[in-house]
């Protein structure tokens, strides 16, 4: 009964590699560029061309130029969270090379943002664009964090009294640490009143290929999301396609009277003197 | 019971999500109870920045103890065996589980008296030693309402946290005939009372161990409910359970994990009891077991310890609050998942316990959220692992090749060539381009039906002009 160690055990591998400690990159901000590169994101590009125009539009106000590569496509994201690296990695490849000069690359997109920040140098460990990626994943920003911090934007608000619930992507709030910013700058806006949704850092259901992998759980979670947005206001805005796409799309489907938009276009017609 | 055997088990996680979705008062236990925990942690925790700097302390004392785990344990069973302890090396649960039954056998035990210890869940202990003719009786409430009613936990803290007060009274009344009852206080009692019995007759005191001191040989074990300290001191024999992760080299090791694992799980700042096991009673001593064992049971995790991204799962100090903050598990609830360990942890820890492809489904049914990881004590990366899962599953990486025994399990040629030509696709902008003009052309024809997707929304329309063409018709008016 009483077995020794060596006996009954599979022998422990002794010099196993130490585990890394996954440590957040520090982020620095640049200061205020006179160009910026504008990666849209697949979403933005076919579905929210709106939202993408507003913070183009929004950027040149800064007096800021940007360049948009015709020739990006997508960041790689859905290949990488669902396990295909291969192709994932040879897509995100694909678009370094739309990126020649340092300039800063906006995103109007938590999610893909997050993906080239802070998944980027890992896809490419051991790989020749090792360095490369490491470079571009410095220089990505979500739109609306680039603008609050690096630009100091301050919006007017030239809109109407409204109502609006806050929804940020778990991909902004916690990939990249910026919940703040949305509010940040719904908040500036003074006739814009901010309310908080019940239990507003959950996720709203959508995940990528989550959403068709398991609906029944998908479905779940965003009918609760919708509601929880509804009980707190008629018009929702969201840093994320994703979820834009995945809410809006419940609230229609079922009939429930909520509005949502990208938080760019509603930024970005709120300071217009038609707002 | 676990799928040991079951390789439909994704087919069968399908059908268990669907039940306990359309189970109302499950929906509304969990959505209660994890609304609770979320608050109580919260409070807790309030202070962000000493939160932040135990978490960071935490997760490099887990670190530091995994990066020497083979040396401790060695240790720990050298300091344990020099003051009295019987240590015990299982490589499975099987063997355990046969560890346990010769020990029983040895003192001629009928009856084992058991403190929480999931370690003894995964092994199925109880189910085994009934077998045998040896009855194991769970003494911490939660776990003595889940045998009452044949069920298995559904959290690993609150292991009956799917059931609410209504249910426990009638399940309490049926089976052992006390009042039906909403007050809390007087079935605490009449559980209290059945069980001190028990104590008393009890053969053998079995528990678990939170974490196991390698300089000093010390178990400890965290309770609330004094049960834990009856278990390991009122029967002449005490055997200790543990995983082989949860060694720590030293003693004040053990404070900063504690005081997180406290307030990650229920919020208390500290549990009522907190017991240090270091020998057997002593000549001089009042009371205390005759004998005491430990059984290290690997069971998966040396293996799981030899990758080093994988190996952050065995980090995990089981305080709950992963599956308490996971949208998913609020969901569907513990059950759902058909493992020993459910929500987070259950979906990156089980497939290295029990098969991966028995736990088909589990890296999948994540949003990527990363609730768990933000409020994680020793902030082990869930969603990396989880991604990490999926690409083992597909054998996705010719870069980095999967590694795990099942890898590429999920391959299909048809997802694998689907996710070719996507990626054909977007490294060849014109087609690209090309393919998304289809799409928003083809709109007008497609069936506004997307499968799973258009169940519950509306599918999402291309808008009329894409932003790259907006794009090149504003420098071509320029
Ligand atoms: S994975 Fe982290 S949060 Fe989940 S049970 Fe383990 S220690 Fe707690």
């Amino acid at each position: 009964m009483h077995t020794s160690s060596s006996s009954k055990v599979a022998p422990l591998y002794t010099n196993a590699a130490p585990a890394q400690q996954a440590s957040h990159r520090l982020k620095v901000y640049p200061p205020k560029p006179q160009k910026v590169y504008f990666f849209a994101t697949c979403l933005v590009d076919l579905f929210y061309p709106d939202a993408g125009m507003a913070g183009i539009q929004l950027l040149e106000q800064q007096g800021i130029e940007v360049l948009y590569p015709q020739t990006q496509t997508c960041c790689g994201q859905p290949a990488y969270t669902s396990g295909y690296h291969d192709q994932a990695r040879a897509v995100a490849q694909a678009q370094f090379d739309l990126f020649p000069e340092p300039w800063p690359i906006v995103l109007p997109s938590g999610s893909c943002a997050g993906m080239m920040r802070q998944h980027y140098p890992q896809l490419f460990a051991n790989t020749p664009e090792q360095a490369n990626a490491q470079a571009i994943a410095n220089r990505v920003f979500e739109l609306t964090d680039f603008l609050l911090h690096v630009c100091q934007l301050q919006l007017k608000d030239e809109g109407k009294p409204i109502k609006v619930a806050l929804h940020t992507s778990c991909s902004a709030r916690r990939e990249l640490g910026i919940a703040h910013v949305g509010e940040t700058l719904l908040d500036q806006l003074a006739q814009v009143e901010r309310i908080e949704p019940k239990r507003t850092s959950e996720c709203c259901g959508f995940g990528g290929t989550f959403a068709v992998r398991h609906p029944q759980i998908s479905a779940a979670m965003v009918e609760d999301k919708t509601q929880a947005l509804i009980d707190a206001a008629p018009h929702f805005v969201t840093t994320d396609c994703g979820c834009l796409m995945n809410i809006q799309g419940h609230a229609e489907k079922t009939r429930l009277k909520l509005q949502g938009e990208h938080l760019l276009s509603f930024l970005w017609r709120r300071t217009q003197n038609d707002a | 019971m676990t799928l040991k055997t079951d390789h439909l088990a994704g087919g069968q996680f399908y059908i268990r999500v669907q039940d306990a979705l359309a189970n109302a008062p499950i929906r509304a236990n969990f959505r209660k109870a994890m609304d609770g925990l979320m608050h109580k942690r919260a409070t807790a925790l309030e202070d962000t920045q000493e939160r932040e700097s135990l978490r960071e302390l935490a997760a490099n004392v887990r670190l530091r103890a995994l990066a020497r785990l083979p040396e401790l344990l060695i240790q720990l069973e050298k300091k344990c065996q020099s003051q009295g302890i019987q240590v015990h090396w299982a490589q499975d649960a099987q063997q355990a589980c046969e560890q346990v039954l010769a020990i029983c056998q040895q003192r001629q035990a009928r009856t084992v008296i058991k403190g929480k210890s999931m370690v003894s869940e995964e092994m199925e202990l109880n189910h085994f030693l009934a077998e045998a003719g040896i009855e194991a009786l769970e003494s911490d409430l939660g776990e003595y309402i889940v045998q009452l009613a044949q069920e298995t936990p559904s959290h690993i803290i609150m292991p009956a946290i799917h059931k609410n007060t209504q249910q426990i009274s009638q399940l309490m009344h049926e089976k052992t005939g006390t009042q039906l009852s909403h007050d809390v206080a007087y079935l605490t009692e009449c559980a209290r009372q059945q069980l001190r019995e028990r104590f008393q007759q009890a053969d053998i005191g079995l528990s678990g161990v939170n974490f196991a001191v390698a300089e000093t040989g010390t178990l400890c074990l965290v309770e609330n409910e004094g049960n834990g300290r009856l278990t390991t001191s009122v029967p002449s024999c005490h055997i200790a359970v543990m995983g082989i992760e949860k060694v720590v080299e030293h003693l004040e090791d053990v404070t900063p994990l504690l005081s997180l694992l406290t307030r990650s799980a229920t919020g208390q700042a500290i549990t009522t009891y907190f017991n240090m096991i270091s020998r057997p009673r002593q000549p001089d001593e009042k009371d205390g077991p005759e004998v005491v064992h430990l059984i290290l049971v690997d069971n998966g995790r040396a293996h799981l310890y030899q990758d080093p991204e994988l190996r952050d799962t065995l980090r995990c100090i089981r305080c709950g609050a992963c599956m308490n903050h996971c949208p998913v598990y609020t969901r569907i609830g513990g059950h759902a998942y058909g493992t020993t360990y459910p929500g987070p942890i259950g979906k990156i820890l089980m497939p290295h316990l029990t098969g991966f492809a028995n736990n088909a489904a589990l890296p999948s049914a994540s949003t990527l959220c990363g609730a768990c990881a933000e409020v994680c004590p020793v902030k082990i990366p869930i969603p990396d692992i989880l991604v990490r899962l999926r690409r083992e599953a597909v054998n996705g990486d010719q870069i980095n090749p999967s590694v795990m025994a099942e890898k590429g399990f999920k391959r299909t040629w048809k997802e694998a060539l689907a996710w070719q030509l996507w990626a054909y696709l977007a490294q060849r902008p014109r087609l690209y381009q090309i393919a998304t003009k289809i799409a928003r052309l083809g709109h007008y024809w497609m069936p506004q039906s997307l499968g799973a997707w258009t169940q519950v929304r509306t599918a999402p329309r291309p808008a009329a002009k894409s932003l790259s063409q907006l794009r090149r018709d504003a420098e071509k008016s320029l």
